[in-house]
């Protein structure tokens, strides 16, 4: 029934390893993670892949096909002419831990580095009423998936790892556009989007939004927001604390201590 | 390295409570016992926010009426109680359905941002099986939410350590990628659990008092599933093995549609709220073909005809709902009927068809993932076309036999929530109602371990150099084996005989002979083996999930074997009625000397004040007459719906 095809998989751990060639059988309608399985299951069975719902669901299975980031689960064997090898790899930016494994800890320090939301505590539980136009900005930012495709592909970072510690990437720039914007949110983290994460090292290239498997338009919708509102901190404190004085502190919200355990 | 002395290397994490799994009954259990003041860890298979959890698309089942006001406990618990053909675990069920909008609210307040009502409210919406707008969600990817809300509570948690005792990890803290294989026991209680680091294939023990079961499902019991690799029945297995029960694991949820082509994505969802949302189901010949299929005890609450059906969806107080809302087990059981009549689609399903009844602005609206999912993975448009869909295995009813309010196991110390648990949802499962499962019942098992470690006061419970020693051979055994089969083979048989002889529909001859397969299949599992070595490697780790697989299985089918009825997920086609006598009767396995016993146990009578939340002309449908409250009027004045 179905077809061979080439496959070339990076494969090794820490620094040392390279790429290996297979023949695998393809089937109509296939992905590449199910390639990858077939792989597991017949020829390398300690082939090491990260995955989880099969669904595009979780963000568990991000690799670079021929050089691009994708979700395995979600590349459909049919993209490429049957007749070309085709190449997997690891992500770049993240060390390998094993095959086509990385260690993607980078991302949750850096989550763990922002201030949380931070509600009024005098809302009681079901008391919050907010309007579905007011929300609809945070809702397509939550629709991330957390594969980290846009962090291994922004230029800030891959391949430049002394970036790391001064910038949080766009996956954590967007969650802090994503608190600025929840109507219900009282922290300020304006100036430690600038100062800590490196919002400003951010050249909107928008390599981030193109890889996005959840079509999230992150530098436009979050980055670009994000970059005006600390501007208007900067130059108009006067103003923004005129209008917000009610329901903000007065004071920046600090980066939370500890990042690394 | 069965060795003593090298067991004494292996790492000793000691906590107060380890939650096995970090989906959101394990993430909302944590943070109850970090909440408590207990040092607590987490386990997960995967990284920390991929817990199945995150699949989950329609909603989460809450009776807050934001949407429609006459909803309240009361309606819910009897909505949950007729979904789950009154074998529920009641208790369970009425805390569930009183708890559940206080959960949902409080992961408001946590940051989950919900779709809101025309009154800034947390939006609900209609599922099957539920008689108000009760599901509360985002679009159709609500269990992102929730497990995204509950990580960054745990994060949240964690900063505020990391500010008060210098150290985020110092109260909460996850593992993530790691496997726990076995439970460590001193005595009759537990004392902590065993696993492997699947980045390095090392060993670790986490020294622990109380440990909660988070683990989920079953589903690669099975062929078609929509479960992922992590559902291989951990949870249950160790449960088993530690010497706690299990719970009517012949209730096995096939939800009625999934996609059916390709065959690479055969077994993935499509979400009940399609139907919720309008979509109808129909066979080959373009009949709407639910209407033949209203059981007996569902007639009354039904539209008959499609006008009055298609009415509902606007004005639902004056109508009766469109049957291609009733619950999964008889939607799953009349599509499997119209594919095996011969007025299937070309690939084996039948078609749900929402273009037809939704403008294509709308469908793309409230169902982005479901257009998505079509579009990218087999090229259908599904605001132009119907979709193709077939069941599949998507959730088990049985579990961990529990304490309702605690969650507690027979084993002392051991406690179970979520899925892994049984009881809550009886033979059958509605639609949103294990996302607000996680939250209530993940809260109470938290809860109940911090307070069973408080009881203990200063008397620990010791874990043993060779119970590590003997949980440290019994992981490497399939590494050290010079020959044997291929895992991943043996497991593509046991699925086989599942799915075939212990599937949707069951026969005694079938069962019958599934379990003397799995007999034979036992022996193989046992001594596979697995190439490579011990760094991230999947073979080893199916290896060792394969003896759980094998022990769930095997439950599965002896229960089904035992219950000569049909109820809710299990259908026998050789029993095919519904019998009040083996309504009172729950089926416990436990584990004696390696092997699955099953023995019968009746269930306690549900309270009277809950019985009278239902009219006694309804009772009779499901009980034995000495089982009936007196003839009298119920004492709810508000009736049934
Ligand atoms: C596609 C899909 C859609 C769904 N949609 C809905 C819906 O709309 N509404 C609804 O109410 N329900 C829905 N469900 C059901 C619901 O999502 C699940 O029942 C629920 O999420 C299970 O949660 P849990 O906390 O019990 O376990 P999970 O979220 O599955 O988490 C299990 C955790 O346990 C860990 N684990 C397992 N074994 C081990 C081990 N040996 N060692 C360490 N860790 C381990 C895993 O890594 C994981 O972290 C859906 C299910 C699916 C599959
Ligand atoms: S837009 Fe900014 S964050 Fe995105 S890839 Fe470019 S530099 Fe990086
Ligand atoms: S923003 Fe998009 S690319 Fe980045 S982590 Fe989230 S889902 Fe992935
Ligand atoms: S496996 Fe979940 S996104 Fe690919």
């Amino acid at each position: 029934m179905g077809t061979k095809v080439r496959m070339r998989v990076w494969r090794g751990d820490g620094g040392a390893g390279g790429l290996v060639d297979y023949e695998v059988e393809v089937n109509e309608g296939e992905v590449v993670l199910d390639v990858l399985h077939r792989l597991q299951a017949t020829q390398a069975g300690d082939l090491a892949v990260r995955w989880n719902c099969k669904a595009g669901k979780c963000g568990s299975c991000s690799m670079e096909i021929n050089g691009r980031p994708r979700l395995a689960c979600m590349t459909r064997m049919s993209l490429f002419d049957p007749a070309d090898a085709i190449t997997i790899t690891p992500m770049r930016t993240f060390p390998v831990i094993r095959d086509l494994v990385t260690d993607v800890s980078f991302n949750y320090e850096k989550a763990r580095q922002i201030p949380s939301f931070t509600p009024d505590p005098s809302v009681g539980l079901g008391e919050f009423r907010m309007q579905q136009v007011d929300v609809e900005r945070s809702q397509e930012f939550r629709k991330c998936i957390e594969c980290f495709l846009c962090q291994n592909v922004c230029h800030v970072i891959r391949d430049h790892p002394e970036n790391m510690p001064a910038y949080a990437g766009p996956r954590f720039l967007m969650r802090i556009a994503e608190l600025e914007m929840h109507p219900a949110d009282t922290a300020d983290r304006r100036a430690i989007a600038q100062d800590e994460f490196g919002l400003g090292l951010c050249n909107i290239t928008k390599c981030c939004t193109e890889v996005c498997p959840e079509g999230i338009h992150i530098t436009d919708n979050a980055l670009i927001p994000m970059k005006e509102r600390v501007m208007s901190r900067k130059y108009d404190p006067v103003v923004w604390l005129g209008g917000k004085i009610a329901r903000r502190p007065r004071r920046d919200t600090p980066k939370v201590p500890g990042g690394r355990a | 390295m069965t060795d003593i002395d090298e067991a004494a290397q292996v790492a000793r994490l000691p906590y107060d409570v380890v939650v096995i799994g970090a989906g959101g009954s394990g993430l909302r259990a944590a943070i109850e016992a970090r909440m408590a003041g207990k040092r607590t860890a987490i386990i997960s298979k995967s990284l920390f926010g991929k817990a199945h959890t995150v699949m989950a698309e329609g909603g989460c089942a809450a009776a807050m009426g934001n949407v429609n006001p006459h909803d309240n406990w009361m309606v819910h618990f009897r909505d949950t109680m007729r979904g789950g053909k009154f074998l529920n675990n009641w208790r369970m069920a009425e805390l569930h359905a009183k708890e559940a909008p206080e959960r949902v609210w409080e992961l408001e307040a946590w940051g989950a941002v919900f779709d809101r009502t025309g009154d800034g409210k947390i939006s609900q919406r209609n599922f099957g099986g539920h008689t108000y707008p009760r599901l509360a969600h985002v679009g159709d990817r609500t269990g992102l939410e929730m497990i995204r809300t509950l990580q960054q509570k745990v994060v949240a948690l964690q900063q505020e350590d990391a500010v008060r005792l210098g150290d985020p990890e110092a109260m909460i803290k996850v593992f993530a990628e790691t496997t726990i294989t076995r439970l460590l026991k001193d005595g009759g209680k537990i004392a902590g659990a065993f696993g492997y680091v699947r980045e390095t294939g090392g060993f670790v023990v986490f020294e622990a008092p109380a440990v909660v079961l988070a683990t989920g499902g079953i589903g690669k019991v099975f062929k078609v599933t929509s479960n992922s690799w992590e559902y291989t029945g951990d949870g249950h297995a160790l449960a088993l093995l530690a010497g706690a029960t299990l719970l009517n694991m012949e209730f096995v949820q096939f939800h009625p549609t999934h996609m059916v082509w390709p065959p690479s994505v055969r077994g993935l969802l499509v979400t009940e709220s399609v139907r919720g949302d309008g979509g109808v189901l129909r066979n080959s010949e373009g009949r709407r073909y639910m209407f033949d299929y209203v059981p007996d005890v569902f007639r009354a609450q039904y539209a008959e005809t499609e006008e009055e059906a298609d009415r509902w969806y606007t004005d639902p107080d004056n109508n009766r709902r469109p049957p291609e809302l009733l619950p999964r087990d008889e939607v799953a059981r009349a599509n499997n009927a119209e594919v095996k009549a011969g007025r299937g689609s070309p690939h084996g399903g039948v078609y749900l068809d929402i273009a037809s009844r939704l403008p294509a602005a709308e469908i793309l609206r409230r169902l982005p993932s479901m257009y998505h999912q079509f579009k990218e993975l087999a090229d259908v448009d599904i605001t132009k076309e119907p979709m193709e869909v077939g069941p599949a295995q998507h959730y088990v009813m049985g579990g961990v036999e529990v304490d309702a309010d605690t969650g507690a196991s027979v084993v002392p110390g051991l406690f179970a929530a979520g899925e892994v648990s049984g009881g809550m949802h009886g033979s059958n499962r509605l639609g949103g109602n294990s996302l607000s499962d996680l939250l209530v019942f993940g809260r109470r098992a938290g809860l109940g371990a911090a307070e069973y470690v408080d009881s203990l006061a200063g008397g620990r419970p010791a874990v043993t150099d060779e119970a590590i020693a003997a949980a440290a051979g019994e992981a490497l055994a399939p590494l050290r084996r010079m020959s044997g089969e291929n895992p991943y083979t043996v497991h593509g048989e046991v699925q086989e005989v599942m799915s075939g002889l212990v599937g949707i529909i069951r026969r005694e001859d079938e069962i019958k002979t599934a379990l003397a397969e799995l007999e034979r299949l036992r022996e193989r599992a046992a001594s596979v083996r697995a190439e490579g070595g011990l760094a991230y490697n999947p073979g080893w780790h199916l290896a060792l999930d394969l003896r759980n697989i094998m022990l769930i299985a095997e439950c599965v089918a002896l229960a089904a074997l035992e219950r000569t009825e049909s109820r809710g997920g299990h259908t026998r086609e050789d029993f095919p009625e519904m019998s009040p006598e083996w309504r009172r009767i729950n089926l416990i396995c436990s584990l004696d000397g390696g092997r699955v016993r099953l023995r019968r146990q009746e269930m306690p009578p549900m309270r009277e004040d809950l019985l009278a939340l239902f009219d006694r002309a309804e009772l009779k449908k499901y009980m034995t007459d000495e089982e009936l409250p007196p003839a009298a009027e119920p004492a709810d004045g508000e009736g049934t719906h």
